[in-house]
């Protein structure tokens, strides 16, 4: 019943969010058939753009992830973003540094990003547990500190050739991208995060779902006090879930870093951290509801620059799809209320 | 015969339960009326119509003898009618002025004038008997007066018709006799009431006439005159109601729970308890009395590891278990009935089958190797669901906010005693509960009683301690003022030492 309530509520949202875009292309002088023809065309007329469609959902799956399952234990990991960011940073100073079998390097690489994003998101969870310090504050500064580490450590150790503000290009060896996958998708920025990816939601809605850890953290998220009545430690929670949201934040950062793109840049803030928070609302924090919204936001991604070499419609018009599908899932409640009272008016003539 | 309010053949449905079927009440100019029935018999619904906070499914709503259709809780305010809610709605920090002119602040210009509004609140106050002071902040007042600074906001807004939704739940025996005179006040100037409750000593003294409600449906309106309690008590309940509790005589076994000069402090770090010794034995409900906030709370965190202790030791089963945690307490055999179902109890956005194994969820068969098992996790919460009578709209797999608080309470209860318990720590157990559900809780202490298990039952109603105990101790400012034998007390002895005055002579 509530699963269809969210698919109701996500779908509604999407929907009016696409008519508020079909308007807003209208006022700026352009026909929104066309647009959005061109803006799904954009994210799906052949491989290397279904692919690109991927690689961005890839990076969307994992910071929606990691969103939502901190909300899952009530929490707010806003901090997705600097988690990334020191995943991405580990993982581009093993990628430039050793030389091993790649057999044995990408899962180091793995295994490296996601203790790095877990030790990112553990300080603030260890500071909320035992200091009662918000997490919302404490992910924030986060995000700084690691934006100010990775500010420094590219151009001092991992120096670009011709640039200070990026670092050397990741060698093929380190990199995620495979050659059967890009040449399928016909050369595209596809990687294998996206199975990584996949593997992840399945993953986590196990342990959400079928594990008592799941169980545990989510009676700390829906009642602490009564989950501290009947002997779960709370503290330990709030950590472990942290430290499991920031793993997922971690792995955005290693695929996106060694896979979506070719090195790393200084001075900008990953957006898919922040983006993360809005695949895990219209998913309304279930895994599989974070995979859907994924592809969704993937395509508007990587559709938005085709529609405006299409037509005369702004690519800013993407993102204001997006903000306002935020603004409708997040004001879910009045979709929830319609929905409630369309099934009571279904019953009652059935 | 002149109806103020007459609401008739009222249905209303909620997915999965009729709470409302065909019921027609009519309230009567100047008499007091009461409405009695268990908890999730749907008297709040009925009532939450009549304030226009539910819109019903069928049947009409007569005010002065006129069809009206409460669309919201303005509208029921205009026509006169005002409810005094179980959980007051008051702001804090403000005094009882502002309280009750919020929402029709009267101004001079762009400026709050309160002056008026304080000298009319003052000659309510006196007119009704209620005895406010307009000037005093919410937070410094008793809960008694705190209640009637909420009737006086219904008298400000010229209500006629006063709904008072369980008024005494939350009143001293002193607070209760007063309002039950300024209810009487009320009716000498006219006014109509409306008593929601169940409890029938209340309603043998002050209500005219009572309408009881079973199950959602109306069982009859009687003059309570004619009608005796134990017949009240049989029509709300549906069968005979047995007020007395059958408890054979049986030797207590060793102490299973001994307390040693316990110190612990409260959340505001002043000393909650003082050099506390206790000794809880199988086979014996110890009960412990105490007027609210004395230090049993802080008592039983303590016991279940809650709080932490200053000083002292906790033995339990002859092992010290000053500083286990939670977990390892209830796994060597302790179970705690909480004070607030529903902040500690329950998770009340988990289903009750979740809810049932809250505790339990790390041991076979409801999990094996950290994989929980949802089919030993089902036939667990049905066996509980059929065994203690919990009644909810879709089984094991309601939510547990869904469910009524008596319903509540017993799945808690249920739970706890299925854990079979050595010590079974029941605070409040209770509270707020129907004539129903509180015999069938209590032949579930005595039960575990009688398996030779210990009960410590902690309550604010003495009548509970008196009927249920076999040793009753009593707590005052922190330390034991002493401990007796039921049959060698009485009420007042024990009210004595509630006070701080401690017994003559223990019997221990």
């Amino acid at each position: 019943m509530s699963r269809f309530k969210n698919l109701f509520t996500a779908l509604a949202a999407v929907v009016l969010g696409l008519l508020a875009g079909a308007v807003f292309m209208a006022l700026s002088g352009s026909n929104p058939l066309a647009g959005f023809y061109y803006l799904f065309r954009g994210g799906l007329m052949n491989m290397e753009r279904i692919g690109n469609t991927l690689a961005s959902a890839t990076t969307l799956v994992f910071t929606g992830l990691a969103v939502a399952f901190s909300f899952k234990t009530g929490l707010f990991n806003i901090g997705a973003s600097g988690q990334m960011l020191m995943g991405g940073l580990t993982a581009t100073a093993i990628g430039l540094s050793v030389q091993m079998p790649r057999m044995i390097l990408l899962p180091l690489i793995v295994l490296a990003a996601a203790a790095a994003g877990a030790l990112w998101a553990a300080i603030p969870g260890f500071l909320k547990a035992k200091f009662n310090v918000h997490e919302v504050v404490a992910t924030i500064m986060m995000n700084w500190i690691a934006y100010w580490t990775v500010y420094y450590t590219i151009p001092a150790y991992f120096k670009g050739t011709f640039l200070e503000t990026e670092s050397r290009r990741i060698p093929a060896l380190a990199s995620f991208r495979v050659e059967w996958l890009t040449n399928i998708f016909r050369g595209s920025y596809i990687n294998m995060g996206v199975f990584l990816a996949l593997t992840a939601v399945i993953v986590i809605a196990i342990i959400l779902e079928k594990t008592t850890l799941g169980f545990e953290l989510k009676a700390v998220g829906f009642n602490r006090y009564a989950a501290e009545y009947a002997g779960i430690h709370v503290p330990k929670n709030i950590v472990l879930s942290m430290s499991i949201s920031g793993i997922l934040a971690g792995l955005a950062g290693a695929t996106y870093y060694l896979g979506y793109a070719v090195n790393m840049q200084i001075g900008v803030v990953p957006s898919a951290g922040i983006d993360g928070i809005a695949v895990a609302l219209l998913g309304a924090n279930s895994p599989w509801g974070v995979l859907a919204s994924s592809l969704f936001f993937g395509i508007l991604h990587s559709g938005k620059g085709f529609m405006n070499a299409m037509t005369k419609v702004p690519p800013e018009i993407g993102d204001t799809i997006i903000a306002i599908i935020i603004y409708f899932a997040a004001t879910g409640v009045l979709f929830t209320r319609l929905w409630e009272r369309i099934t009571r008016k279904w019953n009652k003539e059935a | 015969m002149e109806y103020i309010v007459e609401m008739l053949h009222i249905t209303k449905d909620f997915p999965g339960i009729r709470a409302n079927d065909d019921i027609t009440v009519q309230l009567r100019k100047g008499e007091i009326h009461a409405l009695l029935g268990e908890n999730g018999a749907g008297k709040s619904t009925l009532m939450s119509i009549l304030f226009g906070l539910y819109r019903p499914d069928a049947g009409v709503i007569k005010v002065r003898g006129n069809e009206v259709a409460i669309h919201n809780p303005n509208v029921a305010n205009a026509l006169g009618i005002g409810m005094v809610h179980q959980h007051f709605k008051l702001v804090h920090n403000f005094t009882v002025t502002e309280n009750i002119i919020l929402g029709m602040e009267p101004t001079v210009g762009p400026m709050l004038q309160t002056r008026d509004a304080a000298k009319r609140i003052k000659a309510l106050s006196e007119q009704y008997g209620l005895n406010v002071d307009p000037d005093a902040k919410i937070e410094d007042i008793s809960v008694g007066m705190q209640q009637r600074v909420e009737i006086i906001k219904m008298l400000y807004r010229n209500a006629e018709v006063l709904i008072f939704d369980e008024p005494t739940a939350v009143l001293t025996p002193q607070e209760i006799t007063d309002l039950m005179q300024i209810i009487r006040n009320l009716i000498k100037e006219g006014k109509s009431i409306l008593l929601i409750t169940h409890k029938l000593k209340e309603i043998k003294a002050i209500a005219d006439r009572c309408t009881v409600i079973r199950r959602g449906k109306v069982v009859d309106t009687v003059d309570v005159a004619d009608v005796a309690e134990s017949r009240m008590a049989e029509m709300m309940v549906g069968r005979t109601v047995n007020f007395t509790v059958d408890k054979r005589d049986q030797e207590r076994g060793e102490a299973v729970l001994s307390i040693r000069n316990l110190n612990v402090l409260s959340s505001r770090k002043t000393q909650a308890l003082k050099n506390f010794s206790l000794d809880v034995h199988r086979g014996e409900i110890l009960g412990l009395a105490g007027v609210d906030g004395n230090g049993q709370t802080e008592l039983v965190e303590a016991l279940t590891g809650l709080r932490k202790v200053e000083s002292g030791s906790i033995l339990f089963k002859g092992r010290d278990i000053t500083h286990d945690d939670i977990h390892s307490r209830v796994m060597a055999g302790m179970a705690h009935i909480p004070e607030d179902r529903q902040k500690r109890g329950l998770v009340l956005d988990y289903t009750m089958e979740d809810n049932f194994i809250l505790e339990i969820y790390g041991r076979e068969p409801y999990s094996h190797k950290g994989f929980l098992n949802r089919k030993a996790i089902r036939d667990h919460a049905e066996k509980l669901i059929r065994d203690f009578d919990v009644r909810s709209g879709q089984g094991a797999l309601s939510m547990g906010r869904t469910l009524s608080g008596g319903n509540q309470q017993k799945a808690i209860v249920g739970r706890e005693i299925d854990h079979d318990p050595e010590l079974l720590l029941a605070v409040q157990p209770t509270r707020g509960l129907d004539v129903g559900s509180i015999e069938y809780i209590h032949k579930r202490l005595v039960e575990q009683r009688n398996n030779g298990k210990a009960v410590l039952l902690v309550s604010l109603e003495l009548d509970e301690i008196m009927d249920l105990s076999d040793r009753i101790a009593v707590i005052s400012h922190g330390e034991l003022t002493g401990v007796k034998l039921p049959k060698e007390t009485n009420e007042s002895e024990i009210g004595l030492m509630m006070a701080g005055i401690a017994g003559a002579g223990g019997t221990e």
